[in-house]
């Protein structure tokens, strides 16, 4: 009777479990068949290598590059901002500061990865490029910079907690015999422990370009909705999440192309974020066989 | 011993007044824009404020109905995703070792917790919102946002089971107790800590989630209070993006005041979340 | 400070250190003479490994730690504000218990030290690598594989790269704390002969908890019990003929 009642209940907790499967197989699907009606009617060269996306005009073009390289740029700007950031905070907070410090300075760190993205988006938008604007008299109101630099505010947590973790791991072993070689604190942390905890702190950084590459809100709200296939981060871009945004507060009709276009660049946007958690899934598995 | 300029000693306390430079440009920022954010909007902060229903003049629009929404959907993301969180958790901590299906469900959790968030939106217009015909419902949206922080209840759903020590199980099983019965007795009273400070995080995080639900087209004006999980709904954060839109001054300074509630909810949320680790981490140590 | 031959090449005087409350290292007073080998012994916890990482002050990072007393080597306060600890740490080297090379290749942990001093030409890095593995009798097992990770070494090669990377840098003293303890008997006879030869250039001050180890590498001898220096002499006479009862009971091995 024990055993019985034991079964179902492992067979619930393995249902629950299922859940989170379900969850993939609903993403892939919907992604896949949606986009694929869309790319039934738009060829897959002409999305990759067109370089104008104009779904909701007269004269449309479905090239994804625009949207990309919108995206790649702001990810760019954050990653500029947040990685010597971060990593400086991780070494200084992990090597230099005093315990009770960190106890208290790390927490607070956290709750800049706490506040609401639209808040960030607020940010970029009412103080940020104002604020900017002052130097840069000829940079538009909506612009990509920043919103990527707020962005790289928003994840210096991810990279600095992350990254300390990973150095706070490095064996003091290895610490002890580096000070004891005459090393200062820098060359230990640039010389030894960096370099020992590579692992961890490369999927930290994946994590944050990969967080910043989905970010919507901030971009939706301060960086515009114009695709333009550009490098310059003073002009209005567009993020392919942007763009799905857009269209989701438009009148779309439901089937219409211009509605498959948002699963198309979903799709887009899965791949790119999908390639960098798997690489740093398997840099984190090799890494704990690694130490285990 | 003692002698003239040291280039490295120079570069270490360089680096050393660099670090606190970084960690202080952090904070810094962190307070230039909260206190930007209370001089704008808390002059705005009344009662007609939090009782006011949507407006199309800025004086006249509240929060009321949004901050409703978001009360709402607290409660029934939370419903819904901590059973079926703490259950998947449990399941791969406690069963599903070295089983070929639970790390096949490892890989997949570790995805799903890095899927842009605005993904979840469409696969929540497809399937909730077509599929199932729940429309724009609270359900819709609380369904999408469960599904959205199923990772986050996992992840910390195993991290806390995994912190109670095995002596704990171990006498519990001498003493004749079943899998379950050491499980439910022993190890969740004992993960309790652990496992509250995960949920609260993990709902704060779907409170301040708006992508999602502009994607299933929770961004409505609406008039009526949601009384049922099956009505339309507006939530915080769409409302502030709703606001920030608008062209109007009057405008932008809601936007500031419906932050401040805003961040005042996901502060509260997170200092509770800390508050109950830091306990929970000294009562741990057996 | 006037430097005083009678002090030896490392002086302490009425060391005293704390953690916090707990009082570590009592009253030490211990003077080591050049070119000798000199072993702490004494059971866990009597602070000889605290009071050997005292000498190129391994211990100021660890929070709330104080010390009181004089360290002086060639008669200089190595505690005094003056002092680099970097520019200290190279002249008193340090082997640790477990063998801790880098995850790097062979040849860049032993010109680690000269890297960090800024140290860049080749041919010098070259002889140093060849010198310092001689010395250590390394150099004919992995001169063919200089390039390849230190890890992949067995324990005791590993123990004895340690040892090169540390005489590469040229320090006076070498501190070395239970360096064969973690290693199988060949290996452990490999370090002792070692340490034997290297008193010809250095000061060597060891920690051990082999009694045997200590009485065949050692001059002298200091054995420590709950903090204090009990007593402090040539290893032979500590050995034969201790002048105190508890120095008596310990090498007997009536406790420890």
């Amino acid at each position: 009777m024990v055993n019985k009642k034991e079964k179902i209940i492992e067979s619930i907790l393995m249902l629950c479990a299922t859940v989170s499967v379900l969850t993939t197989i609903g993403i892939l699907w919907v992604l896949i068949s949606e986009s694929s009606s869309f790319f039934s009617k738009v060829s897959i060269k002409d999305f990759l290598t067109d370089t104008q996306w104009t779904p909701l005009f007269a004269e449309k073009h479905f090239g994804i590059l625009p949207l990309i390289s919108g995206t790649l740029l702001t990810t760019f700007i954050a990653i500029l901002i947040a990685l010597p950031t971060g990593l400086s905070i991780a070494i200084y907070l992990n090597e230099y500061a005093p315990k009770r410090f960190r106890k208290i300075v790390k927490p607070l760190l956290e709750v800049l990865a706490a506040i609401p993205t639209v808040v960030y988006g607020y940010f970029a938008l009412m103080v940020v490029t104002p604020f900017l604007q002052k130097f840069i008299p000829d940079m538009a109101g909506f612009n990509a910079l920043s919103p990527g630099i707020v962005m790289g505010i928003m994840i210096i947590p991810i990279i600095s907690s992350l990254s300390e973790d990973a150095l706070y791991s490095v064996p003091k072993a290895l610490r002890e015999a580096s000070y004891g070689m005459g090393a200062t604190r820098l060359q230990t942390s640039f010389k030894v422990l960096v370099p020992a905890a590579t692992s961890g702190i490369t999927v930290s950084i994946i994590l944050a370009i990969s967080r910043a590459i989905g970010e919507t809100m901030i971009v939706a709200i301060a960086a515009g909705q114009q695709p333009r296939l550009t490098l310059n981060p003073l002009v209005p871009i567009e993020t392919i999440t942007t763009y799905i945004v857009q269209v989701s507060l438009g009148d779309v009709v439901q089937g219409s192309l211009e509605y498959q276009t948002i699963f198309a660049a979903g799709i887009a946007l899965f791949v790119l974020t999908f390639i960098l958690n798997n690489i740093s899934y398997f840099i984190k598995k090799k890494f704990q066989e690694k130490y285990e | 011993m003692k002698q003239k300029f040291d280039i490295n000693r120079f570069k270490d306390n360089a680096f050393k007044y660099f670090g606190i430079a970084c960690t202080l440009f952090g904070l810094a920022v962190l307070s230039v824009f909260l206190i930007n954010i209370l001089i704008e909007g808390l002059g705005r902060l009344n009662w007609q404020f939090f009782t006011s229903l949507p407006s199309r003049k800025p004086e006249k629009a509240g929060i009321l109905i949004c901050l409703l929404g978001s009360i709402w959907i607290m409660f029934l993301t939370a419903l819904i995703a901590v059973p079926l969180g703490v259950a998947s958790g449990i399941f791969l901590e406690e069963y599903g070792k070295k089983n070929k299906f639970a790390s096949f469900i490892e890989i997949n959790i570790s995805n799903l917790a890095g899927v842009p968030s605005i993904i979840y939106g469409l696969l929540a217009l497809e399937i909730f919102v077509r599929i199932l015909g729940l429309g724009k419902s609270l359900l819709a949206g609380s369904l999408t946002l469960s599904l959205l922080i199923l990772p986050i209840i996992i992840v910390s759903t195993r991290e806390a089971i995994k912190a109670v020590p095995k002596s704990i199980r171990e006498a519990s099983y001498a003493l004749g107790a079943t899998r379950w019965q050491t499980i439910w007795f022993q190890v969740l009273p004992a993960a309790s800590g652990g496992l509250l400070t995960g949920v609260i995080l993990a709902i704060s995080r779907a409170v301040g989630e708006s992508a999602p639900l502009i994607v299933i087209g929770a961004l409505l004006y609406i008039t009526t209070i949601p009384t049922s999980p099956m009505d339309d709904f507006a939530v915080m954060p769409i409302q502030i993006f709703n606001w920030l839109s608008r062209p109007q001054k009057g405008f932008i300074e809601n936007a500031t005041a419906a932050i401040i509630v805003l961040l005042l909810i996901t502060f509260m949320m997170n200092g509770l979340a800390i508050y109950l680790r830091n306990r929970w981490q000294k009562k741990i140590k057996w | 400070m006037v430097k005083d031959n009678n002090m030896g090449k490392l002086h302490a005087e009425k060391v005293n250190v704390y953690y916090g409350d707990h009082h570590i290292i009592k009253d030490v007073n211990l003077s080591i003479q050049e070119n000798t080998v000199t072993a702490f012994i004494g059971p866990s916890g009597c602070g000889k490994s605290t009071f050997l990482r005292l000498l190129n002050r391994m211990n100021d990072y660890i929070e709330n730690f104080r010390k009181t007393g004089d360290i002086l080597i060639d008669g200089n306060d190595i505690y005094d504000k003056k002092v680099r600890v970097e520019e200290l740490r190279k002249r008193v080297g340090m082997v640790f218990q477990k063998p801790n090379p880098f995850p790097k290749t062979i040849y860049e942990n032993v010109v680690y030290g000269l890297r960090i001093q800024g140290i860049k030409d080749k041919s010098k890095l070259d002889k140093v690598v060849e010198d310092s593995l001689k010395q250590v009798a390394l150099w004919n097992e992995v001169k063919d594989k200089l390039h390849q990770s230190a890890l992949a070494l067995s324990g005791g090669q590993q123990q004895r790269l340690c040892i090169a990377r540390t005489i590469a840098v040229e320090p006076t003293i070498i501190l070395m704390d239970e360096p064969a303890s973690a290693l199988d008997p060949i290996s452990s006879a490999k370090i002792e002969d070692l340490i034997s030869e290297l008193k010809e250039k250095f000061t060597i001050i060891i920690v051990t908890h082999n009694m045997q180890q200590a009485s065949r590498v050692s001059d002298k001898t200091a054995f420590f019990y709950l903090g204090e220096l009990v007593e402090y002499g040539a290893t032979d006479q500590i050995f034969t003929k201790p002048v105190k009862e508890l120095t008596q009971n310990y090498i007997t091995g009536r406790f420890g």
